[in-house]
């Protein structure tokens, strides 16, 4: 019998298909025990179709090439002391700020992914978590590679872990991701591959992993790009998820429309630190955080969400909010940034006269009105030798964790509070989408580690002072911590470029 | 254009990529290109085409049309993946 070459679609369906079975010892409810309490109704899983058609063979070997390619790169990155070429050492806050913030949420998926992919009744299903699963530690293991060269050089490197558990700005990443972790399997995939992966990591890998290679990051270049790539077998797994569960049964439409509206807010305010990276920490420019968000969310994610329409679902909670805030949350982070600077592992600076110009182009009126002034204002104190630092730390939203620093929508002058009473105790919240948020799960988020209320408790190693707090962080002033004019990364980016300040002098320099 | 209607596909811009972006130029009329520092996006309405013929003629050789995968960036729509063409498209699944 001649040999007949099997078709792309025949070998997955053979490699893939029939792997699984009913349980007999058990109940199968009893071995799968997590994927029904949220009440998702699943018919069928087997019109559970995967988007890429990728069998195991050709996973290892595409994976291995990326991998291959990724390490080349790296390795002559830092035999050719690549770090001395990155357009300016304040860069280094926004590697900083990933190390720390970022690097421990891909491990965090991993673990999530193992855990939906144990758990889920579909083999189908099962199985796009498992590689997922490998995908995410090979980010996390990735990433600490390519920063281990950095850490050799500039400050706050040295221990992203120890810091993730015990900085305060770190709780926002953290919580999102132990929030997602501590949900049902169906919510996981929605939080993560979905809101998370699909709506918004375009914003994280496409035009910040662009600029890192403006900026001449070639390390975080190549681990952004060959990690995104794996992300868009992501993304397609998230985009499933949410069309097979909704085609499975009409009521999965109310459900997946909560997680969805939860999720894109959450998200959407973890990215205000990816909108800061952006349009601060890129000594060099490529794109402001408000055209980012009009290319991947105005124009990418409404093509999604009319797609999505005819199953019955509709725009995210809160967008509109979420598009008109694009003008201020960059301006209104950085702020806090600046002045909180010295409780952080990160420097932070005023931006330079070309960089005012810059972000006067992109914004416009709201930057000149709103920001410009203020910062202009800091310089005089600068001048006159009284840095302000804010000496406190903020007060933050119990639900996103970040510093509530955001206004009023329609009027910049006005901080945004709102509040919830619940079993006697009030709630502080930076907007309605964290509320909601908390109104619909109150036992849950009644519970949150907010470490500003901890740390002034004493429950920071017994600090009393933000001094002792930074040295309980490893992050004292001056060498990790502060402004970045006066800090080491300054003095030895002067030292190694023969005393010469290297920072670009126009955006597109 | 409808600015809503738009599936996309990005790469490393890079000598490997070249020949699928200039495949995905000439078998997509509508393509906008877009190109930032190391990396191209292109967006096309409705449905993007990535064909294994068009890439083996700019290459003149055999191609995989799975090794995509090594320069790919991001994408968006639903896929659809055989071994001669590779779709992005919005509309239902399956």
């Amino acid at each position: 019998m001649a040999d007949r070459k099997l078709g792309l679609k025949e070998k997955y369906q053979l490699m893939t298909r029939g792997l699984d079975w009913e349980t007999t010892y058990q109940p199968m409810d009893k071995v799968f025990p997590f994927d029904k309490y949220e009440g998702i109704k699943i018919k069928d899983w087997s019109k559970w179709e995967d988007p890429f058609r990728l069998t195991m063979d050709a996973y290892w070997k595409y994976q291995s090439e990326k991998e291959r390619k990724l390490y080349a790169i790296l390795d002559s990155f830092s035999q050719n002391n690549g770090q001395l070429n990155i357009s300016d050492a304040r860069y280094m806050t926004a590697i900083k700020l990933w190390a720390q913030g970022i690097t421990p949420l891909e491990y965090y998926a991993h673990r999530g992914f193992c855990h939906v992919g144990r758990h889920f009744r579909g083999a189908g299903a099962r199985v796009a978590c498992q590689m997922q699963a490998l995908d995410e530690l090979r980010h996390a293991q990735t990433q600490m590679h390519a920063f281990s060269h950095y850490n050799k050089y500039f400050s706050g490197l040295h221990q992203a872990i120890h810091m993730r558990d015990r900085a305060w700005y770190l709780s926002i990443p953290k919580s999102f991701f132990e929030d997602a972790l501590t949900s049902g399997p169906f919510e996981f995939v929605t939080s993560i591959s979905f809101a998370f992966e699909y709506v918004l990591t375009n914003l994280l890998f496409m035009p910040f992993v662009s600029g890192a290679a403006y900026n001449g990051d070639m390390a975080t270049t190549t681990f952004g790009f060959s990690a995104q790539s794996d992300e868009s077998r992501h993304m397609t797994l998230g985009l499933e998820v949410v069309k097979f569960v909704l085609e499975q049964h009409e009521d999965n439409v109310p459900i997946m429309q909560r997680y969805i509206d939860k999720w894109f807010w959450r998200g959407y305010r973890l990215l205000a630190l990816v909108g800061t990276m952006m349009d601060y920490m890129l000594p060099k420019k490529v794109m402001s955080w408000a055209e980012a968000w009009g290319i991947y969310w105005e124009e990418n994610g409404f093509a999604l969400f009319n797609d999505l329409s005819r199953y019955g679902i509709r725009l995210p909670k809160y967008h509109e909010i979420a598009t008109k805030e694009k003008l201020h949350i960059t301006h209104q982070a950085w702020n806090v940034f600046y002045t909180a600077c010295p409780a952080t592992g990160f420097h932070a600076w005023l931006p330079q006269p070309y960089e005012m110009d810059w972000l006067s182009e992109k914004y416009g009126e709201t930057f000149d009105r709103f920001y410009r002034p203020r910062y202009e204002l800091f310089g005089e104190m600068e001048k006159a030798g009284k840095r302000f630092y804010t000496n406190r730390l903020p007060f933050v939203c119990q639900t996103c964790q970040v510093p509530d620093f955001f206004t009023e929508v329609d009027n910049p002058m006005k901080q945004a509070v709102r509040h919830h009473e619940w079993r006697g105790m009030k709630f502080n919240f930076c907007s309605d989408g964290c509320k909601d948020i908390f109104v619909n799960e109150p036992e849950k988020f009644c519970q949150s580690y907010i470490p500003p209320q901890q740390i002034y408790q004493g429950n920071a190693g017994g600090a009393r002072t933000l001094q002792e707090y930074a040295a309980w962080l490893h992050c004292p002033m001056g060498s990790d911590a502060g402004d970045y004019y006066s800090s080491d990364d300054y003095k030895n980016w002067l030292k190694w470029h023969g005393g010469r300040d290297t920072s670009p002098t126009t955006a597109a320099a | 254009m409808n600015l809503h209607d738009k599936v996309f596909i990005s790469f490393q811009n890079n000598d490997e990529a070249r020949p699928i972006i200039d495949a995905i130029i000439a078998d997509n009329p509508g393509a906008i290109v877009s190109e930032m520092p190391a990396m191209i996006k292109i967006d096309v309405p409705k449905r993007l085409v990535v064909k294994r013929e068009t890439i083996e003629q700019n290459i003149g050789r055999a191609f995989d049309l799975q090794s995509i995968h090594i320069n790919l960036i991001s994408l968006s729509g639903n896929i659809d993946e055989s071994e001669d063409e590779f779709v992005l498209a919005w509309g239902k699944r399956g």
